[in-house]
């Protein structure tokens, strides 16, 4: 939690809190990584190059700023990717046979959250343990996208609903604009909000906080439903972007989603981190990968590279609580 | 569990109603009563060689859960072991080699998930799963997505061969169950098993130094995956780059059904059995009934929330 430290009177050396330091180490090694890969290749300092990256991590911070707030509550939530897979070909399913891509985006919206309501309700009240719940819900989810789909593909959406994956406004792409609001709105909602205070203090000490007399049964479900409702979100963009639907859409997005939220600070014992954080993370995983991309690295190296990265980044989390 | 007050300092709980053993006769009836194949010898030992593969994963993974732990990797590195194993079959012909690379790929994994897990104090679901990402990429890398084929004919003995009439992997399975259970409950590394789970501070203030038992644990987990690829290769007649993506999630299941805590370390490595041929009889008989392999991985997700919401409600209870 950020309390900035009041300097006292006369010290000329500007004080940050740690959360701000944290941010700043952050934003230091993507700016590195940015001036490497402009340094190493012609190809990363182009504008379109630039758009590429930031419409890449918009759609993974849309599923990894859900993911921050189950981390944040000491929890993780491992059926991220397999939710995108469902809620994405439902709302497919939904604009072909409707030809409305609002009912479809509402479908996306609803499936993820109702998906992640029930990732709550395991976790609150059948206390059964977050990562094991979430990671039998995968493969529930799994079961079901596949036998929905039978290996079919759903694709060819209207125009209109294509610009929101492909779209641009002023030379830059819709998602980025949708990144920038789910930030915002997700950073006043973490630190400014009463509950987002709560969800804090869940993760930090969750004995504290029941004692407080904080709700932690239904902040718990809120969360879950969040990280569901965003990977809705997720799906709908992906699916306006890809313009088609397969039942293995989303596969591959949980353990980079993992890492952004680790790359970008939060913990995974609870009450550390923040979506700003976490953008940031995105940021620098997406770099990493585009950089790979760029320097003709097989795309066979990316899961191997991601996991790494993950494991890295718990290392360092672990080795800074301990040294504190 | 409603004895439970009465001997508080008895070591090992068996469940009270073994509620696996109950799913299992359940399920055999059932499908026995619906599909008229199932009850037939051939179709029993079917399953029971099917089992197999997954038991080999699912006995270490009762280990490893009952340490508190967890490897999400084991699925990824059964695949990667087995490409490894092809590989060196098919280039030098020699099983042996082979075997041996594709304990070397276990070892070697079960060690680095081992060290995060004890040394760094990694928990071991992120650990793991950042590992089963490092496996799955070099299962890409080595076999460059593609499918080895062109295992020699003498491979495939280990799989489909008998002695003495009984199906090979059946007596390895036997073999192997029985090592697992003379390992945890006849030696001292079995009891420091069941010491790491739930009690752990009692092994620090003994003096025993616990973290190379748990490497080792994770290791005897990834070398189970390594003897399991040469079963899947065997079977399979190929290596293929996502063969047993997922498994690790069967053998979950099974040991979760059989009764193996995640918070408390109480195991039951007889549950696990259980629950391997439940998963086995379960996945068999939406076979013969024509029910497709993606609803049977959806039904084996509800049963082990389920199992876990059970297991739940006892130690709530306690």
């Amino acid at each position: 939690m950020s309390i900035a430290s009041n300097a006292s009177a006369g010290a000329p050396r500007i004080h940050l809190s740690q959360d701000m330091q944290q941010i700043i180490y952050r934003l230091l090694a993507a700016g590195l990584l940015c001036l490497a890969l402009s340094l190493a290749t012609d190809a990363f300092l182009t504008s379109n190059n630039i758009l590429n990256v930031l419409r890449q991590a918009s759609l993974l911070f849309f599923l990894a700023s859900g993911l921050t707030l189950v981390i944040l509550t000491g929890g993780l939530d491992l059926s991220v990717g397999a939710n995108i897979g469902l809620s994405a070909c439902l709302a497919a399913t939904v604009i072909k046979a409707t030809g409305s891509p609002i009912l479809g985006t509402l479908t996306g919206l609803a499936t993820g959250c109702v998906i992640g309501i029930c990732n709550g309700l395991m976790v609150a009240k059948l206390r059964i343990p977050s990562f094991i719940a979430t990671y039998g819900m995968l493969w529930v989810l799994h079961g079901i996208t596949y036998y929905y789909m039978a290996g079919e593909t759903i694709h060819g959406f209207p125009p209109g609903f294509r610009q929101i994956g492909s779209g641009h406004f002023l030379g830059i792409p819709i998602p980025v604009y949708l990144m920038v609001g789910f930030l915002v709105a997700g950073t006043v909602f973490a630190q400014r909000t009463v509950w987002g205070q709560q969800i804090y203090a869940i993760g930090a000490n969750p004995v504290a906080a029941r004692l407080t007399g904080i709700p932690i049964d239904r902040r718990l479900i809120l969360v879950y439903a969040f990280s569901g409702a965003m990977a809705g979100v997720a799906s709908i963009v992906f699916l306006a972007r890809l313009n088609s639907a397969e039942g293995d859409i989303g596969e591959a997005l949980t353990l980079p989603a993992i890492a952004a939220v680790l790359i970008g600070g939060a913990s995974l014992f609870g009450g550390v981190g923040s979506v700003f954080g976490t953008f940031i993370g995105a940021l620098i995983l997406t770099l990493v990968l585009n950089g790979m991309n760029l320097l003709s690295v097989n795309a066979n190296w990316q899961p191997l590279v991601t996991g790494v990265i993950v494991i890295f980044a718990v290392w360092l989390d672990m080795y800074g609580r301990r040294k504190a | 569990m409603t004895d439970h007050a009465l001997s508080p300092s008895r070591p090992l709980r068996l469940p009270s109603v073994p509620g696996v053993a109950i799913s299992l006769v359940g399920l055999v009836l059932l499908f026995a009563f619906s599909s008229p194949g199932f009850l037939s010898t051939g179709n029993l030992s079917n399953i029971l060689v099917q089992s197999v593969i997954l038991l080999l994963i699912a006995l270490p993974m009762t280990l490893i859960i009952m340490t508190e732990g967890l490897d999400l990797s084991m699925g990824a590195v059964l695949t990667l072991a087995s490409l490894v194993l092809a590989l060196i079959i098919v280039s030098t012909q020699s099983l042996i080699l082979g075997l041996l690379g594709a304990l070397a790929v276990g070892l070697a994994f079960g060690f680095v998930n081992g060290s995060l897990v004890a040394v760094l104090g990694i928990p071991p679901f992120v650990a793991t799963l950042g590992t089963l990402g490092a496996a799955q990429g070099l299962a890409l890398i080595v076999s460059d997505g593609q499918s080895v084929v062109g295992i020699p004919r003498f491979v495939r003995q280990a799989y489909s061969g008998t002695v003495a009439g009984i199906p090979t992997p059946i007596l390895i399975g036997i073999g192997f169950y029985a090592l697992f259970h003379v390992l945890l409950y006849y030696t001292r590394f079995g009891t420091y098993i069941r010491a790491l789970g739930g009690n752990r501070d009692a092994l620090t203030l003994a003096g025993v130094r616990w973290r190379p038992i748990l490497i080792a644990v994770y290791m005897l987990g990834g070398s189970m995956a390594g003897v399991a690829a040469l079963l899947m290769t065997a079977r399979m007649n190929a290596g293929h780059p996502t063969a047993a993506i997922g498994m690790e999630f069967d053998a979950i299941a099974a040991v979760a059904l059989g009764g193996t805590s995640f918070e408390k370390g109480n195991g039951w490595i007889f549950g696990t059995l259980l629950g391997v041929l439940t998963v086995g009889v379960l996945r068999n008989g939406l076979n013969l009934m024509a029910i497709p392999s993606s609803v049977q991985v959806a039904c084996i997700g509800a049963l082990v929330i389920f199992a876990l919401f059970i297991d739940g409600m006892r130690s709530h209870k306690s």
